[in-house]
């Protein structure tokens, strides 16, 4: 062990004595803005659903109306599925696309990584209302059926719209996940496996599968618990079969202002998304999620373990007795091109509904027609004479900015204060941190609803702020720790001696080196705000509208071609971020 | 030629030198829970004085020096520069220069807003602080890299960067941790070099913490020998090495020869040490006490030469190392001892039985 380590560890422990919690205050003002926010509603939320509505007294009602009656019961169920699905589309979907990435170059994965990136940064009303165009009865799709003489193809409002849209949505999160443990697995151990007797089929599922498990399991968690909690894709993608328990809350708050049995909904999808975080931990640790290698990788007990062998074993010959005869029947240079072609089809798929939307909003036509008859700039001028749209921009935009400020803020407080803090305390108040992304939003924004509407929150901008740092918090966190886990601290007692005081060693040292972080935890807290429709559905209303709620309620009402105007000016506002934010990261110079 | 900047310093180390010590530090200790890290010390250091902390792994000497520029607070002690106590002055406000071990330059700052730094936290007028970092950077001879980036530069380009950012700001006390540590053996000796003549043309007072002994015995006015959270010995480099006062200091330092055995007195009232290998005259002013280690370094040993003394053994092995040559004698058994050959003598054949000698007053006895 190295003395430095050793010796600036003595350093803080010495602070910590002077300050009884030392460096750890720093979580405070977060630990205090999440206990008030975001605890405290949720919990409420779950008193409310077992309370009953008139006596306050406590009761199971609510639970056993979701469970008697079949339409919710339905609800619930086509939530899991439709929740298990997507996640497992996503990984088939993006398993080879991962593996194709993770053995590029380094220059050329970094292109292919942006292009993956596309929708993860588009809002997802572009994107829903991207498929919208490209699905449609009039779609871009069937226009092309039909031009073709065949006849058009129900694609929308049904499960295949819901699927396409959700994978779409999933699909980058899935692969960026499993990604980071790809890029670590030796390829060389398969090689061993091969020159030890492995045919190709056994040397990947027995060995790079295996190594790469640990990815695929935090992936499909990760878009498992982000699919629970979607609403704008199934009411906008799917039919009534397709309908998701988040949709089922919207309702009953929005028509029926009935708290105790949304409350009752929220707790079964709050249940959901922590049984199947524990069963993660179970099986790999939640520690493993944020890149950090943990002991049980690859161990796993005894009988499952061997389980687990027999099933790759059995894929392996699967896929060995499948392969032979499909490569030679294209013989070895196609079977080379397989997956690089199969893995440019998934790009497209990714890229190609945003660029879609590009045509549609210099239509001439007051219709969705693709393509477009003429090209003019009348929509952009509908949406700029609009009042209501000019002022949802721009609130959205003060609210986005105002989010990223304050999360940014207390993340990186927070962040410094566990990085360099040995207490025991340190896992609880980072798993505390990361707690809001793995809360359905649903659930915080029904919380918060309650909440503000006691204390007069609803309809203002601070509502907003507020609810949205909720949501920020934890990815300006993860931005934030990630660059700070690799700071050198030796720098900061170096500043130290040379005669800086805390403060200026904050900001003339820790910060300019932690800037790449801080700059990635703005962005993230922008644009989570900027897209931002669930808590906005509730909290932001009438003339207080945000630029998502704004088009959501546009796309309920009729599509028109002002919505694609809004979503190139969006995407435009976007990408202009992502390139000053790349600008900006670059070190000094 | 000294600088304006070494002359600015040379003046009041001489005025100062023989009054209070530039550093006292005093009882200071520290532990963490059960583990001590430093026993209570004492330690003097005149004004100017190169003094080396020396000693194994975790022998406390990174904790001494974090305690005197104040990254680590101390479970006890005083720590007093100039007279003054300083002990609970925070590190930024005590006028200490440490250089790292890796060094610490900031890697987003040029190798002239680095060696600034110091000055700006100190206020220093902007046209006086580009002054100052020229000249220190002259003073390294890196004038040419001002713009350059840390990450640019060699590991000894970034070591004397280190250097200029700690004696650019004329801090009463400069501590070195293990400065030299990443670098390979022909650049530290010329290091080495650098850091003494910085020293000399600065008259600064410095504390360099190593844990090698030779770059210890090449560089210090004194040398603090540290084993097992303690100071195990303190004096001139050739003290240390002429008369060690334990067995660990002798073994520690340069090359060693060791018998443990019994003290008697001979007839005469002599005093002799009765070991496994035989019976040895010790030196006449050898300290009374009934048993010890008696050091012989190899350069006083003699193959067939002269001696009072004498022990005899096979040639097992013999060493060239460029400027000597060094043979090992097998005593039988697992003992060896190490002698180092005569300038022009031929070495013994492997296998060859030899008497190695050496006078009573060339040994010295230890604890
Ligand atoms: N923060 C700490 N917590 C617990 N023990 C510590 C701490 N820092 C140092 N120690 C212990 O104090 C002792 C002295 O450590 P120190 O770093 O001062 O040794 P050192 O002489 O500098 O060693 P090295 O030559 O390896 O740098 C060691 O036993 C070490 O394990
Ligand atoms: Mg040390």
């Amino acid at each position: 062990m190295s003395a430095a380590t050793l010796n600036h560890d003595g350093a803080f422990a010495a602070a910590r004595r002077r300050l009884r919690f030392g460096p750890l205050w720093l979580a405070a003002p977060g630990l205090a803005f999440l206990a008030i926010f975001f605890l405290f509603p949720v919990l409420r939320l779950l008193g409310l659903s077992v309370q009953d509505l008139e006596t306050s007294a406590w009761t199971g009602d609510h639970y056993a109306r979701i469970v008697a009656t079949d339409v919710y019961f339905r609800v619930l169920m086509s939530t899991f599925r439709i929740a298990g699905l997507t996640a497992l589309l996503s990984l088939l979907f993006g398993y080879p696309l991962a593996y194709w990435l993770a053995q590029l170059p380094e220059r050329q994965r970094g292109l292919a990584i942006l292009a993956v990136m596309v929708p993860f940064w588009t809002s997802y009303l572009v994107k829903t209302f991207a498929w919208m165009v490209i699905l449609g009865r009039t779609g871009v799709i069937n226009q092309i059926l039909s031009g073709t003489g065949m006849s058009p193809l129900p694609l929308l409002h049904n499960e295949f719209g819901v699927m396409a849209g959700m994978v779409h949505a999933m699909l980058p999160l899935a692969v960026l996940t499993m990604l980071p443990v790809m890029t670590t697995i030796d390829r060389r151990l398969v090689q061993a496996a091969e020159t030890l007797g492995a045919p190709p089929a056994n040397a990947f599922w027995l060995v790079y599968f295996q190594l790469s498990l640990p990815g695929v399991a935090a992936a499909g968690l990760l878009t498992f618990i982000s699919s629970l909690g979607f609403f704008i894709v199934p009411a906008l993608l799917g039919g009534p079969q397709q309908t998701m328990l988040a949709q089922l809350i919207i309702t009953q708050i929005q028509e029926m202002l009935n708290w105790a049995f949304a409350g009752a909904l929220a707790t079964f999808m709050l249940v959901a998304a922590l049984v199947t975080c524990w069963v993660y931990d179970r099986l790999f640790g939640l520690s493993s999620l944020s890149g950090e290698t943990s002991g049980r990788t690859g161990g796993g007990q005894g009988h499952l373990r061997s389980a687990g062998m027999k099933i790759l074993s059995a894929l392996a010959k699967a896929s060995s007795a499948l392969g032979g005869p499909v490569g030679r029947a294209l013989g070895p240079k196609m079977m080379d091109r397989l997956l690089p072609l199969y893995s440019a089809l998934v790009i497209v798929f990714l890229v190609a509904p945003a660029l879609v939307v590009v045509p549609i909003a210099f239509t001439t036509s007051p219709f969705l027609d693709f393509p477009p008859p003429g090209y003019g700039l009348e929509w952009f001028r509908v949406y700029f004479n609009s009042d209501l749209w000019v002022s949802a921009t721009i609130r959205s935009f003060a609210v986005a900015f105002a989010t990223a400020v304050l999360a940014t803020l207390v993340a990186g407080l927070a962040a410094l204060a566990l990085a360099r803090s040995s207490s025991r305390w340190r896992g609880a108040i980072f798993a505390f941190f990361l707690a809001p992304m793995i809360v359905p939003r649903i659930v915080i924004a029904v919380g918060l609803f309650y909440l503000f509407a006691q204390i007069g929150l609803v309809a203002t901008d601070l509502g907003l702020i507020i609810g949205h740092t909720v949501l920020a918090l934890p990815f300006a966190f993860v931005a934030i720790s990630a660059v700070v886990k690799g700071h050198d601290w030796r720098l900061d007692q170096a500043a130290a001696t040379l005669g800086a005081n805390r403060f200026r060693t904050l900001m003339l040292v820790t910060v300019p080196l932690i800037r790449g972080g801080l700059v990635a935890a703005f962005l993230f807290a922008f644009i989570t705000s900027f897209d931002e429709l669930t808590v906005a559905i509730f909290v932001s209303g009438g003339v207080k509208t945000t630029l998502p709620k704004q088009m959501w309620d546009d796309m309920i009402l009729q599509l028109n071609p002002t919505l694609a105007a809004v979503s190139v000016v969006v995407f435009a506002i976007v990408m202009a971020l992502l390139l000053m934010a790349e600008w900006l990261r670059r070190p000094a110079r | 030629m000294l600088s304006p900047l070494a002359q600015a310093r040379t003046a009041p180390v001489q005025a100062g030198a023989a009054a209070t010590p530039k550093l006292l530090v005093d009882g200071l200790t520290k532990r963490y829970g059960a583990i001590t890290a430093l026993e209570p010390t004492r330690l003097e250091v005149p004004a100017g004085e190169f003094l080396t902390l020396l000693g194994p792994s975790g022998s406390g000497k990174t904790t001494l020096l974090q305690m005197i520029c104040g990254l680590v607070e101390p479970s006890g002690g005083r720590i007093l520069i100039d007279g003054q106590d300083e002990t609970r002055t925070p590190v930024h406000k005590r006028d200490i220069g440490l250089v790292f071990q890796h060094y610490a330059l900031f890697p987003h700052l040029t190798v002239a807003e680095n060696i600034g730094f110091p000055l700006r936290m100190r206020g220093v007028a902007p046209a006086d602080l580009t002054r100052r970092v020229t000249e220190a950077l002259e003073m390294v001879h890196l004038g040419h890299l001002a713009g350059r980036f840390p990450k640019e530069l060699s590991g000894g380009q970034q070591q004397r960067v280190a250097l200029a950012r700690c004696f650019v700001y004329q801090p009463s006390v400069i501590l070195m941790d293990e400065p030299l540590g990443a670098l390979d053996k022909k650049l530290r000796e010329h290091m080495q070099y650098e850091i003494k003549r910085l020293h000399r043309e600065t008259g600064a007072t410095i504390i360099y913490v190593t844990h090698d002994q030779e770059e210890a015995l090449a560089m210090s006015d004194r040398i603090c020998l540290m084993n097992h959270a303690r100071i195990e010995q303190l004096g001139t480099p050739h003290d240390i090495y002429a008369r060690p006062k334990t067995a660990f200091a002798a073994d520690f330092i340069g090359v060693s020869n060791i018998f443990r055995g019994q003290v008697r007195r001979d007839g005469s009232g002599a005093p002799m040490l009765v070991t496994g290998n035989g019976s040895f005259r010790l030196s006449a002013d050898t300290p009374d006490r009934p048993d010890g280690t008696l050091v012989v370094r190899p350069e006083q040993l003699d193959i067939d030469g002269d001696g009072d003394n004498e022990v005899r053994g096979e040639v097992v092995d013999t060493v060239y190392a460029g400027s000597e040559t060094r043979v090992l004698v097998s005593l039988g058994g697992e003992e060896t001892i190490t002698v180092r050959l005569r300038r022009g003598t031929a070495p013994p054949r492997l296998g060859e039985v030899v008497a190695v000698r050496w006078r009573a007053d060339a040994g010295v006895l230890v604890s």
